[in-house]
């Protein structure tokens, strides 16, 4: 038996502390340890993409990262997208649903905070810039291209979110 | 969970690394350095490596920097891949390790997988080992008797095998600035986007008189390690830059690989002939970004 490890990190604004063994991925702390189901486990090893979380504003996989790694970190994750109170989506999230972004939805958290990510790079990014930003999440069913449309209306209503002064940032 | 059970060690310096690497390796514990994780975790996820501990770079302060030093650019251990990718102090001063540090693994690989960790875990299809080769780059390590630099040739040894013992720890990489006048190329064929690369190549060369000198080419991701191919720079060295010339080169870098992988990727023909295609663009495209 390993010794337990303490864990003390910030996820969507909340600080939290665990005692973990330390073999146990982000992931699983995520939604295990934190009940943050969210957060998708695919392929466990670092090839789809559905694990993707932001430390420190980064698009990391928390497949690919121990708990015991993240300790001091500060983490979003999809559910920090929407607003707690009123519940309204992110613009991000609605432009999804709205250019029909996702099928059976099981890729799409990683999809939304890869999309985070570049859209804080990149407030109007071209194509290319979209799919090179994309190209470690993988999707089974949707397919690719209404992907695409999503995050270009998703620019747009970031832009405009922001405009009209709402906050539109992750 | 995935991997199988291990204990875990965050130092907070370097020294303590080292002389919890040399304790551990005294115990007789089969102990392993974790930088970024990106090579590393999917090998304990599917079992591949079982270390019985993980010593984590993570919280050494001062190992993330790139700047400019005595004619070099040095980069920390611990500087991810995108910091790389994104550096303009690299794209100015050393633009061949600039481009390979962006073709690397997608972005969320990038934003955590650190230079350090790709140069350590030495596989065989990473660019930076081309990149290694082509440069004549120089790794800092540090161990229990001190710091020693090692050069690219004597420190990758074969495949996931570098010349660091096990209670060593590399801590900076160093490759010189690139000359005024120097044309470049790196490229590199994969699957899909990100993948792993089947085979890829990397040129540096000048321009003197209407010739071309200085010649180097390098491969990667055809055998254990990438390597020079000196057969093919002899070629090109010396001779007017032409379509002909090139592909005589080519032809010449394609045959001069020893026994390539052959796997589930790519036949060691197919790596062949990527190596021919890639050499012969590596070339042209150098030439043309000669200032």
């Amino acid at each position: 038996m390993t010794t337990l490890q303490r864990v003390n990190l910030t996820v969507n604004g909340v600080n939290y502390e665990r005692e973990v063994d330390p073999r146990m991925t982000l992931v699983d702390f995520l939604r295990h340890e934190l009940r943050l189901t969210g957060t998708h486990v695919g392929c466990e090893h670092g090839v789809c993409g559905a694990c993707t979380i932001l430390k420190d504003g980064k698009a990391i996989r928390s497949c690919l990262m121990l708990a015991v790694q993240a300790d001091g970190e500060s983490l979003e994750t999809v559910e920090g997208l929407s607003s707690n109170k009123s519940g309204e989506l992110h613009p991000i999230q609605q432009a999804f649903i709205e250019e029909h972004g996702l099928q059976c939805g099981f890729c799409t958290p990683g999809f939304l905070m890869s999309t985070v990510e570049l859209l804080g790079e990149t407030p109007n990014p071209t194509d290319q810039e979209i799919k090179n930003a994309l190209d470690g999440n993988l999707c089974r069913c949707t397919g690719y291209q209404t992907i695409i449309q999503s995050v270009r209306l998703a620019a747009t209503k970031v832009q405009d979110s922001k405009l009209a002064g709402t906050d539109g940032s992750a | 969970m995935k991997p199988a059970p291990f204990d875990y060690y965050a130092p907070a310096t370097v020294e303590e690394a080292v002389a919890l690497l040399e304790k551990l390796e005294d115990d007789d514990i089969d102990a392993k350095v974790l930088a970024g994780g990106q090579s590393l975790m999917p090998m304990l996820s599917l079992r591949m490596a079982r270390p019985e501990a993980l010593v984590d770079l993570g919280k050494i302060p001062n190992l993330d920097y790139i700047r400019e030093e005595n004619g070099h650019i040095a980069i920390g251990a611990m500087t991810s891949k995108r910091d790389a990718e994104m550096s303009l102090l690299l794209k100015e001063k050393q633009p061949l390790l600039h481009i390979a540090s962006g073709l690397i693994g997608h972005k969320q690989i990038r934003n955590q997988g650190t230079v350090g960790g790709s140069f350590a875990h030495a596989d065989p299809a990473a660019e930076y080992g081309a990149v290694a080769q082509a440069l004549g780059m120089d790794m800092v390590v540090v161990g229990p008797d001190g710091e020693r630099v090692i050069s690219a040739d004597e420190f990758y040894v074969s495949f996931l095998t570098t010349d660091m013992d096990s209670t060593e720890v590399l801590t900076e990489v160093r490759a010189p600035v690139m000359p005024a006048g120097t044309g470049w190329s790196f490229q590199e064929i994969t699957r899909r986007k990100g993948d792993l690369a089947m085979a890829g190549a990397a040129v540096t060369l000048r321009i003197e008189g209407g010739n071309c000198v200085d010649v180097v080419i390098a491969v990667f991701g055809v055998n254990a390690i990438a390597a020079r191919l000196e057969g093919a720079e002899q070629i090109v060295n010396g001779n007017a830059p032409g379509e002909a010339l090139f592909a005589q080169a080519a032809q010449a870098a394609s045959a001069e690989i020893d026994e390539p992988i052959s796997d589930v990727h790519a036949s060691g023909d197919y790596r062949r002939a990527l190596i021919k295609a890639l050499v012969a663009r590596c070339l042209t495209e150098a030439v043309e970004r000669v200032a």
